[in-house]
């Protein structure tokens, strides 16, 4: 045989090698989560709040945790959104391909990018030391918005960057600001904007350094952007160091919920920016 | 006493420098209206030099682009074609070291003084890229953007519009059924016909050609050059165009460029049969290309 295809058939088998172990990573993770989390899955771990004795194999669920997380992915995920947005079409748009500004501003997010949670969650403490506050859920939204910026940022800068000079300029000659070219380029990037989305998501509901500190933890749910809030990484973090069997699948059941959560955001997610982006070159 | 003097000295020197501006703002009005009167519809370009990057790209370029002419630029690649042809609607201002000198009067406005509005001036040049630039929206939005962007919002009149300009672009026949379908399904050929469409709804004056069918397939190509052909009567046409038999069978007008200069301009037949200059002729045999 000669020796170019034995090339390529190690090639295939090294991709496919990889690809295998990558799934089989996945799948491991899954089961183990579904293994011991679903026998303890069930309607009140969802719909209740912890009783006194949860965490050491008391009555209740984890929608303290659940509701926490929500709310603060949620509005961290808008506040992202509203602030890198305009950032992408800045570097993007308004200035110009090798300007210097823009390279600074990409240097600064590949540098935060970087940057682990723990650092975004010690630095929002610090400050709120200095201002006095206690930990609350608003620190908890600013904190994750910190953190998920420079992903979102990263991930629309990306695809904004691949915009065909043609098209801004198609849209310049029929008399277009900047400013209404953006809403042309917003119909090419939505795609973009989807991965950054689900990117965030993923990262901002999964983070337990940032909120630890900032968002702390409770057993009720917050009425007000003042009181701390619980989040489902430090619930599974607390419950697993249980002593209690019992308690310790009870976090892989609250796992498995997170995982749900991120699947069933990023399904939808990917099926709100399907129909916005319909209409891409 | 004499400080009160200063006072109503300098407050009436406030007041009279206001109405100096007033009456300056007048007389540039005034300026305006005479302009309007004896406005030259041609596109002039007078000492056109421009450079990228400290290259020489554009060598003093003075052209007279007649109105409702079909003009071909026609040179080798390099020679400056496209360049020529963006500066004509400032496109190229967002690329990064152009440095620009001399000046280019459209509908009787200059659009490198400082003070031009840039964006009512590009609207006058309706572009047409080498590759077709649908915008990523249905065929009808396509049409619509523009418009929408002159302020005309009524369902009735833009229907109106897109229809008379997809008849204009021979492209209603096919579209009509599905003008809410993504412009992206359309093929090539239909999409140039939907950027020149999309280019006549905002109604300008010059339509500019980049090399315009290049990319088409030659039935496509064909039915845009009998499109420029009917538009000539109603807009002034600018290509730049590679293949020569393109100018032959369409142009009015012929400007060859070599090497970021014009060697020779003049109308079509006086210029393929009778060229001047030395380049024009080798050009025109075929020595280079």
């Amino acid at each position: 045989m000669k020796a170019k295809f034995i090339q390529e058939r190690f090639f295939n088998f090294l991709m496919l090698l990889s690809t295998f172990i990558v799934i089989a990573f996945l799948g491991s993770i899954l089961w183990t989560i579904i293994k011991y989390g679903l026998p303890a899955l069930n309607w009140e771990m969802i719909t209740t709040l912890p009783s006194g004795g949860f965490y050491i194999g008391g009555e209740g669920g984890v929608l303290n945790a659940i509701i926490g997380s929500l709310y603060i992915v949620g509005a961290s995920t808008i506040l992202g959104l509203v602030i890198s947005i305009p950032i992408v079409f800045y570097s993007n748009i308004y200035l110009k391909k090798n300007s210097k500004i823009a390279y600074f501003i990409r240097l600064a997010f590949d540098v935060l990018y970087g940057i682990p949670s723990i650092v975004y969650g010690a630095f929002g403490f610090t400050i709120m030391i200095a201002l006095g506050l206690r930990t609350s859920l608003l620190g908890g939204i600013i904190v994750i918005t910190l953190l998920i910026i420079p992903i979102m940022i990263r991930s629309m800068d990306e695809v904004a960057s691949q915009i065909p000079k043609d098209l801004l300029d198609a849209t310049f000659s029929l008399g277009a600001t900047r400013w209404e070219t953006i809403r042309v380029v917003l119909h090419q990037i939505a795609p973009g904007i989807a991965t950054a989305t689900l990117l965030s998501i993923g990262r901002a509901i999964g983070d337990a350094a940032g909120v630890m500190f900032t968002a702390g933890f409770t057993d009720s749910i917050p009425t007000s952007l003042n009181q701390p809030a619980a989040t489902l990484p430090l619930s599974i973090f607390f419950q697993l160091s249980s002593p209690s069997p019992e308690v310790r699948d009870r976090a892989y059941a609250a796992a498995l919920l997170l995982t749900l959560i991120v699947l069933v955001l990023s399904i939808s997610g990917r099926l709100i920016m399907r129909y916005f982006s319909k209409n891409k070159i | 006493m004499s400080e009160a003097l200063k006072f109503f000295r300098s407050a009436f020197g406030y007041f009279s420098r206001q109405n100096d501006e007033k009456k300056d703002k007048q007389d540039e009005n005034e300026r305006r209206v005479f302009n309007l009167a004896q406005r030259n519809p041609d596109i002039e370009i007078r000492h056109l030099n421009l450079s990228i990057k400290g290259t020489q790209i554009l060598k003093n370029i003075n052209l007279t682009i007649p109105d409702k002419k079909i003009t071909c630029i026609i040179g080798p690649s390099g020679c400056g074609k496209t360049t020529l042809l963006k500066s004509i609607n400032r496109l190229l201002d967002n690329t990064e070291g152009v440095k620009i000198e001399g000046s280019v009067m459209v509908d009787g406005e200059n659009i490198y003084d400082s003070k031009t509005e840039i964006t009512h001036i590009r609207k006058k040049l309706g572009l047409l890229s080498q590759r077709p630039t649908p915008l990523p929206m249905s065929i009808y939005d396509n049409i619509a953007f523009g418009v929408r962007l002159q302020g005309i919002r009524k369902k009735k009149e833009l229907n109106a519009i897109v229809e008379k300009q997809l008849k204009a672009a021979g492209l209603w026949e096919e579209v009509q059924h599905r003008l809410n379908a993504p412009a992206a399904a359309l093929s090539i050929g239909q999409q140039q016909r939907l950027c020149l469409a999309r280019g006549l709804a905002v109604e300008p004056q010059f339509i500019l050609g980049d090399e315009a069918t290049s990319a088409l397939d030659p039935v496509s190509s064909k039915h845009i050059e009998k499109l420029f052909m009917r538009l000539r009567e109603q807009y002034g046409i600018i290509l730049v165009t590679h293949t020569l038999r393109q100018a032959l069978r369409i142009a009015d007008h012929v400007v060859f460029m070599y090497l970021g200069e014009v060697i020779e301009e003049g109308p079509a037949e006086q210029l393929f049969n009778h060229p001047e200059h030395e380049l024009t002729k080798q050009y025109l045999s075929g020595e280079f290309s």
